[in-house]
């Protein structure tokens, strides 16, 4: 095989496996958003079949519609939903920055001997289950839990609120933000500091001239990486947010397992995603100009 | 004690270290510095007057940088004081500091173009706009970067980026420029043309500069005076001249330039005449540079470019020294070449300028060669 042959294979390799695991599925569901429900298995028609033949395929081609749509944008509920998804996402990603980036700002600067321990503290968590952390928290803010327990007199009533949620996701998500910024502010080149205070500059302002900047590709990693998947979210706000945290990843499930309704289900995926993809190409085109800028 | 300084004729009368009333711009008062068990520089104290151009010279680990980093106000010192134009630095932090530094990495911002890196020192002072951008355009002429203004510090060679690093921390006029190897990152012949340019540099603005540096040739090219630090002390300070004509130590003497050095033991001495017993036989030093005992151990040393060559059946010099041996090696330079001569046991070296072309009595490999050197190039060395 030819050096060029060879790249070939390499570079078809990780496309087969995005068409395979990601073009593929997302084409079936893209197809059921356009389907309608029935009382059948698969509980949606049309179905197309392998016998049916092409004049049937396009006679069943007729029956799509974008009537889940449709729905979609006439109900509060999943305007709502996706609203409120998106508002907890960004408060929980804003708080997670505030919270992360001193931590990381900390790690990169500890003595190199306790860096690889920090770290390693940092991803402890995933040592355990993701469900069993969640369910801990519930234990901690439940009206007679922990956090109760501490501040007799003046109980707060956390469990099952938007708070929850957010207290949740931050726990949740720490180390998405933490290791990228750690990553982007570990790397980067002390004597910048000296050289800006040499030139007259003091310190608090030299963390916003540059530090800042150079480690803005990992705010924007940490960002994008705790962002899109809380959009997303399910297990947090179903155990944490009780029933009147409306989240999109909520509704999707319960329209696909409560109420067995695969096109509207499918409908509420495909817009998420397109809501998600925008984020999306904005971090791959940073890094791609990060990599041009050859950092 | 230094030999009379020749006057080079835009030195000429430049000498503020030896005038008692001039005041030193930079003075280090009984500096010690220490990182946890180890001592970076041990009580240590010198100063720098205006308008020198002052060199640290080491090997790495002798304290150099750390002395230089004191000045800049990243270090502080442990005991000792560290004065700028006689007030006392300690407590001042390096950005309320009127000394700038030029890094050895060069420490561009790589997120700002070359003119906000340059412009970014005179941003701090709170210049005003017009200003900054007439003194940043200045600097870039300074430094020949004019057209580059707008690049980032990635898309710059790295003889570029070293003016702007230049550019950069001359723009604010310091009263001391601080120049922490500042010349090691680029090729022998742009660091040869470089020198040459901070020299010229330097005079023009009438700064002080401080370089610390471990290349003693860019030293001795570039440097009104030298100090010559080993493990955190200062061995010697002086001109380039003193330092290598007159070292005061076995240490400078070998660190300096190449070097013969033979021990021995102290037979007489007539005031600066001292005869010296070594294992090449008996040598009289003409001017010794301290007082010393008979019997006291001593090192004679000398200058390669100092020796003559003497061909078998050839008389050398009268007063000289002869030394006989055979030439185990010869390097050809170019404009000069080195002898490698065995002397009694003794490896010893000649240097010899190649002033005649094609050369017809050039000696070869295992000659048998006679050294003479004058009893003036000897260096008696107690230390």
């Amino acid at each position: 095989m030819s050096e060029r042959a060879t790249r070939r294979t390499i570079i078809l390799v990780p496309y087969l496996w995005l068409a395979l695991f990601f073009l593929v599925p997302f084409a079936i569901v893209a197809k059921m958003s356009l389907s309608q429900v029935a009382t059948a298995i698969p509980p949606y028609t049309p179905v197309f079949g392998l016998e049916d033949g092409p004049a049937v395929w396009l006679a069943k081609a007729r029956e799509l519609s974008l009537d889940n749509y449709a729905v979609l944008a006439g109900d509060r509920l999943y305007i709502d939903a996706f609203l409120s998804s998106l508002r907890i996402a960004l408060i929980g990603t804003a708080i997670l920055l505030l919270i992360g980036y001193p931590m990381a700002h900390a790690m990169a600067r500890a003595p190199e001997r306790w860096r690889a321990v920090l770290v390693m503290a940092v991803i402890l968590p995933f040592w355990t289950s993701f469900l069993i952390r969640v369910y801990a928290w519930i234990g901690i803010l439940k009206p007679e839990g922990l956090l109760n327990e501490l501040l007799i007199g003046a109980p707060l009533a956390i469990a099952n609120t938007e708070t929850a949620v957010i207290i949740g996701v931050v726990y949740s998500y720490l180390p998405f933000m933490v290791l990228p910024l750690y990553a982007a502010l570990e790397r980067m080149d002390r004597t910048l500091l000296e050289a800006a205070a040499d030139l007259g500059c003091p310190p608090w302002l030299a963390f916003w001239r540059i530090t800042v900047p150079l480690s803005l590709p990992g705010i924007v990693a940490g960002c994008f990486l705790c962002f899109i998947p809380i959009t997303g979210e399910v297990v947090i706000p179903d155990l944490l947010g009780g029933s009147d945290t409306l989240m999109i990843g909520k509704t999707l499930w319960t329209e696909f397992f409560s109420n067995r309704d695969w096109p509207v289900a499918s409908a509420v995926a495909v817009v998420l995603l397109v809501i998600l993809v925008g984020p999306i190409m904005v971090y791959q085109r940073h890094q791609g100009r990060q990599l041009e800028a050859g950092r | 004690m230094e030999p009379p300084e020749r006057p080079a004729a835009h030195r000429a009368a430049f000498a503020p270290w030896d005038d008692p009333a001039a005041r030193p711009l930079v003075v280090y008062d009984g500096v010690t510095k220490r990182f946890g068990a180890e001592t970076a520089v041990v009580d240590l104290s010198l100063a720098v007057y205006e308008r020198e151009f002052f060199a640290l010279l080491g090997p790495s680990g002798c304290g150099k940088s750390t002395l230089m980093r004191m000045l800049a106000g990243f270090e502080s010192p442990s005991e000792g004081r560290v004065l700028l134009a006689g007030e006392d630095l300690a407590g001042v932090p390096p950005h309320l500091r009127p000394v700038n530094m030029m890094f050895q990495s060069y420490a561009l911002f790589p997120h700002m173009s070359v003119e906000t890196n340059i412009a970014f020192g005179l941003a701090m002072e709170g210049r005003p706009r017009d200003e900054i951008g007439a003194r940043v355009g200045e600097a870039l002429r300074m430094v020949k970067l004019d057209g580059l203004a707008g690049r980032k510090p990635h898309q710059l060679s790295g003889g570029q980026r070293q003016r702007v690093a230049l550019a950069r921390a001359l723009v604010k006029r310091p009263k001391v420029l601080l120049l922490d190897e500042p010349l090691g990152a680029l090729d022998r012949k742009l660091r040869e043309e470089t020198q040459f340019e901070l020299m010229a540099l330097q005079e023009r603005l009438g700064l002080t500069f401080i370089i610390v540096t471990h290349d003693q040739d860019e030293a001795m090219t570039m440097a009104t005076r030298i100090a010559v630090m080993d493990k955190g002390r200062l061995a010697q300070i002086g001109t380039p001249r003193a330092i290598y004509e007159a070292p005061t130590t076995r240490y400078v003497a070998d660190f300096i330039g190449d070097i013969n050095l033979v021990e021995g033991k102290v037979t007489g001495a007539e005031g600066s005449r001292v005869s010296v017993m070594t294992a090449l036989g008996d040598m009289v030093v003409a001017e010794a540079s301290e007082p010393v005992s008979v019997g006291q151990a001593v090192a004679v040393a000398w200058r390669p470019e100092k020796t003559r060559l003497v061909r078998a059946g050839e008389t050398g010099p009268a007063g000289s020294v002869m030394l006989t041996g055979t030439i185990a090696d010869i390097g050809y330079l170019g404009d000069w070449s080195t002898y490698h001569v065995d002397i009694g046991g003794l490896r010893l070296k000649a240097a010899l300028a190649n002033a005649v072309r094609r050369a017809e009595d050039a000696v070869d490999w295992g000659d048998p060669v006679r050294l003479a050197v004058a009893p003036e190039a000897l260096i008696l060395l107690v230390r």
